[in-house]
């Protein structure tokens, strides 16, 4: 029998699971290419111009995404197991930080 | 008159002698029919062999719970008409625990993990002693009743992706009993409670997935209750006292 599980605290788990793997494939290749800076600057250089392709860019934008949602879910995570509040004040503690977010985010982007 | 005149209701049969298998009956419908109802029509008019288990049929007893299209529910109050798919139902015993046979799970590895949770009362007094007052409004208190409820259905075991993966984990009832009792003023061992449920499969196995909550058909919430014991336990850890 398929199991039922798609309620919004199953998936905000999985969602973490899954950007949490996906970082983690990412970051030994992301410091390898560091290390160019280190070892050998034109490789370094070399490789930057692929930054330039629309397809690298579209995973930067995933690769962005991917961090977002773990330090948010991360802190969802941190809120729930270490703060005793009612799940109305969570609530209530996460519009604000969302809010927030929202608005300063805004306000970075027109600044840039 | 309902709108449709029958059922057709998958139930899952076999045990450990015999490989589960799906088994597909028409059940005539009513306009009010409880998912016990249509299993307690099938075993008595259709296939007496088929084995289930209930006692008292109002959600009292925790006897009944079974997983109804993929969903562990007291299958006694839930209403055919909630639950479902088309025309169909599917039926299956509680997940997580072994079959007895068809419908009825083998409760002891559930009860089990209650005891070694430290799921029991340890006494402050004798009954030689007077009774201790017990100050209703106080936190502790209000934390404790919040889980006094638990009829030991197994619907939130059952539901628990993380007993699924890891055998040792104790699951959210036996969780939640422990957070009552550590939370109750009349309980003389709270280290006992803090000792079991920081051993492995305890309290931190949970993946705060919320599962246990999302489907307690009390509305009971084993999630808060397993983030109070890990956090009393870390607490423990650093040094704090409560």
């Amino acid at each position: 029998m398929k199991v039922a599980r798609a309620h919004p605290l199953w998936l905000a788990y999985l969602l973490h699971r899954l950007s949490g793997l996906g970082l983690a494939l990412f970051l030994p290749v992301h410091f390898w290419v560091l290390s160019f800076a280190l070892n050998d600057a034109a490789k370094l250089d070399a490789f930057l111009t692929l930054t330039e392709m629309p397809l690298v860019k579209m995973a930067e934008f995933g690769l962005v995404f991917l961090l977002a949602v773990h330090l948010f879910g991360g802190l969802r995570l941190l809120a729930l197991e270490w703060l005793p509040w009612s799940a109305p004040q969570k609530t209530w503690a996460a519009a604000a930080v969302a809010g927030s977010f929202l608005v300063s985010t805004t306000f970075l982007l027109q600044a840039i | 008159m309902p709108e449709r005149d029958h059922l057709t209701v998958t139930v899952q049969r076999g045990g450990p002698d015999a490989p589960m298998r799906p088994q597909t009956f028409e059940v005539p419908a009513y306009d009010n029919q409880t998912v016990l109802d249509v299993v307690s029509w099938i075993q008595q008019n259709a296939d007496p062999t088929l084995t289930y288990r209930f006692a008292c049929r109002v959600g009292m007893c925790g006897s009944c719970a079974m997983m109804v299209n993929g969903v562990p529910r007291w299958t006694c109050r839930t209403h055919v008409s909630k639950v479902l798919d088309g025309n169909a139902i599917e039926v299956g015993p509680l997940r997580n625990l072994p079959v007895i046979k068809d419908l009825a799970a083998d409760m002891d590895p559930f009860f089990d993990k209650w005891v070694a949770a430290e799921g029991r009362h340890h006494p402050t007094r004798s009954r030689d002693e007077e009774i201790a007052p017990i100050d209703p409004i106080a936190a502790e208190r209000q934390e404790a009743n919040a889980g006094i409820e638990c009829i030991n259905c197994s619907v939130c075991y059952s539901a628990c992706d993380t007993v699924a993966g890891n055998p040792d984990y104790l699951g959210p009832a036996a969780l939640q009993r422990a957070w009552t009792l550590y939370n109750d003023a009349k309980d003389a061992d709270r280290d006992a409670i803090l000792d079991a449920v920081s051993a492995k499969g305890g309290c931190h196995s949970c993946h705060s997935m919320g599962s246990c909550t999302a489907y307690c058909p009390n509305e009971l919430d084993p999630l808060s209750a397993i983030a109070g014991l890990k956090r009393a336990t870390a607490k423990r850890f650093f040094g704090g006292r409560k």
